[in-house]
């Protein structure tokens, strides 16, 4: 046998080995764009959230038109909405980006875009995500908004990091950084759009870069 | 040059069942299903190469119903694993051996 004969050889096991237990084709440049589009939301969110505000003196209390109790309830519900719309759809812009880009990927790398890995990353991602959701969906209901930025980033933050055994290992430490900044987060109420905006966003523009370098390319 | 070929295992010869090891030392269990897909492979090879491997005990069969459907799914066993990292420590020893002459 020869030297490069050898070396291939094992270089097909090593490739073997990840390919077969890890979904090596998740896309940095959907990490990225996920962060723009989690930034933008929080910049809209902000403008929604001030608009909605009786003291700087624009839209409802201007209108004149509501002025009892109940105007502020249904300026909230409506408030409510809005920015739940907005969450909505930075998630499903973020999820269909990712499955587009990672499935493009996946055609260039050679590996199954619904394969065991993808099912198992997908799996252990789903359960953190959907409790989280729920709860704070349940929350949201029964009028606890404070726990939205800090919940949200904290079961993001699990979600990562359950998912990263069946990914690259960098996914950990995004997912570690968000479960630290939630947790901060739900010290310092008052500051959960900016750390919304920091974990979704900047963290996110962070981690795609690196992996767009480390990997895309 | 003396060469320890002896060394490398006779089982592992053929690169589809290295390559079959090599997964079934980092996933816990593998579907006959996925591996087709992974190695690019024809049903009929694979099977006749993880018989091989499973007549060398180095490997275990696991027959499930899921459903109507069957799903055959293998494992390795310590023995399997041993010798898989046995092959890969002769490979070594082959490439620095060649280094030195």
């Amino acid at each position: 046998m020869e030297e490069k004969e050898i070396q291939n050889e094992l270089a097909s096991i090593r490739n073997l080995m990840e390919r077969s237990s890890k979904f090596i084709s998740l896309s940095g440049l959907s990490g990225i764009l996920a962060g723009v589009y989690a930034l933008i939301g929080a910049a809209l969110a902000y403008h929604v959230i001030y608009d909605h505000t009786p003291v700087t003196g624009r839209g409802y209390v201007d209108n004149g038109t509501q002025s009892s109790g109940l105007f502020f309830g249904s300026s909230y519900r409506l408030l409510e909405l809005e920015l739940i719309a907005i969450a909505f759809v930075v998630l499903v812009l973020s999820v269909v980006t990712g499955i587009v880009l990672s499935y493009r990927k996946a055609k260039r790398k050679g590996q199954p875009i619904w394969g065991k890995t993808s099912k198992s990353l997908l799996f252990y991602m789903a359960t953190p995500l959907f409790t989280g959701g729920l709860l704070i969906l349940i929350f949201i209901y029964r009028g606890h908004y404070s726990i939205v930025a800090p919940a949200s980033l904290i079961f993001y933050g699990l979600s990562l990091v359950g998912a990263s055994n069946f990914t690259f290992t960098d996914v950990k430490y995004l997912g570690l950084c968000d479960i630290i900044l939630g947790l901060v987060t739900a010290c310092l109420p008052g500051y959960g759009l900016l750390f919304w905006a920091i974990g979704f966003g900047v963290l996110h523009i962070v981690y795609g870069s690196i992996m767009y370098l480390k990997y895309d390319r | 040059m003396k060469v320890p070929f002896e060394k490398l295992d006779k089982a592992f010869e053929n690169r589809l069942r290295l390559q079959i090891m090599s997964v079934l030392m980092v996933n816990d269990r593998y579907d006959f299903n996925s591996l087709k897909e992974l190695l690019d492979t024809t049903d009929g090879n694979l099977a006749s190469h993880l018989k091989g491997l499973e007549k060398e005990e180095y490997i275990v069969v696991h027959k499930a119903f899921l459903g109507r459907k069957p799903n055959t799914t293998y494992e390795s066993t310590e023995k399997g694993k041993k010798a898989f990292k046995q092959h890969l420590d002769a490979l070594e020893q082959l490439i620095k051996q060649q280094k030195i002459n």
